[in-house]
């Protein structure tokens, strides 16, 4: 037997934080991106960890459903990080304050 | 035998993930925190393939570290200079709050599973061999979860259209200054 399903839960734990920490210590939208990527990556590994656990599929196909959805967000994420970067906004989470162009 | 590589491969591949991730989040240059961040990803595929996940496995190397990735270095790439981030001063109370915040989310996540599953994680189903594999995979997504699927290529649709408009919106502006 290999290492069993909590393993996998306590690495998507550590994962989860890591890409939390990006997103609460890092000023830029970059970077927040790419900590988002990593935190909805350890939901994934969670999924396909219980999804083996209790021998069926679903899980997996969800997590395939959650890849779908953070291709859309860095779609849209990376479509305002070059808007703001056109209008010549400074790149930093903490500067964007308004919503109006 | 069999047994002890399966578990080096483990810790290789969790090793592997974890210090990518803190490299993602540590490196003041983007174009090195995405590269870094490829190389989390393919970690994530080998877990994917000791979980027998093996069509997830090839998805998230072409999608993620394909697909996804590319655009990231483009834009990286295209932002040039200004993309480069370096800790910011600031008051270093955020910076305490936010680890305590995220240690705070690990405890909870380590007792809610322990308390809520405690002795029933250590034995896993028999699976066979033809699990996680793409047949396996399309025929439960096309059947039971066929509303998910055709919600997914809804939310694909309506991010490509939001992609668009946003490149379209910022050129016009750009063009009018």
């Amino acid at each position: 037997m290999g290492p069993d399903v909590s393993w996998y839960i306590v690495l998507s734990a550590l994962l989860f934080t890591i890409g939390s920490m990006g997103v609460l210590l890092r000023r830029s939208p970059l970077i927040v991106l790419l900590s988002l990527e990593i935190m909805l990556n350890s939901a994934n590994l969670a999924l396909i960890g219980f999804a083996r656990h209790v021998g069926q599929t679903d899980g997996q196909v969800f997590a395939l459903a959650v890849m779908a959805v953070a291709a859309s967000e860095v779609v849209v994420g990376l479509g305002l990080i070059v808007a703001l970067h056109r209008s010549n906004v400074e790149l930093d989470v903490d500067k964007l304050t308004t919503l109006r162009g | 035998m069999g047994n002890v590589l399966v578990w080096l491969v483990w810790f290789v591949a969790a090793v592997g993930c974890l210090g990518s991730g803190v490299a993602v989040i540590s490196f003041s240059n983007p174009f090195y925190s995405a590269i870094a961040l490829i190389g989390n990803l393919a970690s994530l595929a080998v877990l994917y393939l000791l979980l027998s996940a093996e069509f997830l496995a090839a998805a998230q190397v072409l999608v993620y570290a394909g697909a996804v990735m590319v655009m990231f270095l483009f834009v990286i790439a295209y932002i040039g200079r200004d993309a480069d981030a370096p800790f910011a001063g600031g008051p270093s109370w955020m910076a305490i709050a936010a680890v305590v915040a995220a240690g705070v989310i690990l405890v909870d996540v380590v007792i809610a599973i322990g308390l809520s599953a405690g002795g029933r994680l250590s034995d896993s189903a028999d699976v066979e061999d033809a699990f996680g594999g793409p047949a396996d995979v399309g025929e439960v997504f096309l059947t039971d979860h066929l509303l998910a699927f055709e919600i997914t290529s809804i939310v694909l649709l309506v991010a490509a259209v939001g992609g668009v408009i946003l490149g379209s919106e910022a050129r016009k502006r750009a063009a009018a200054r």
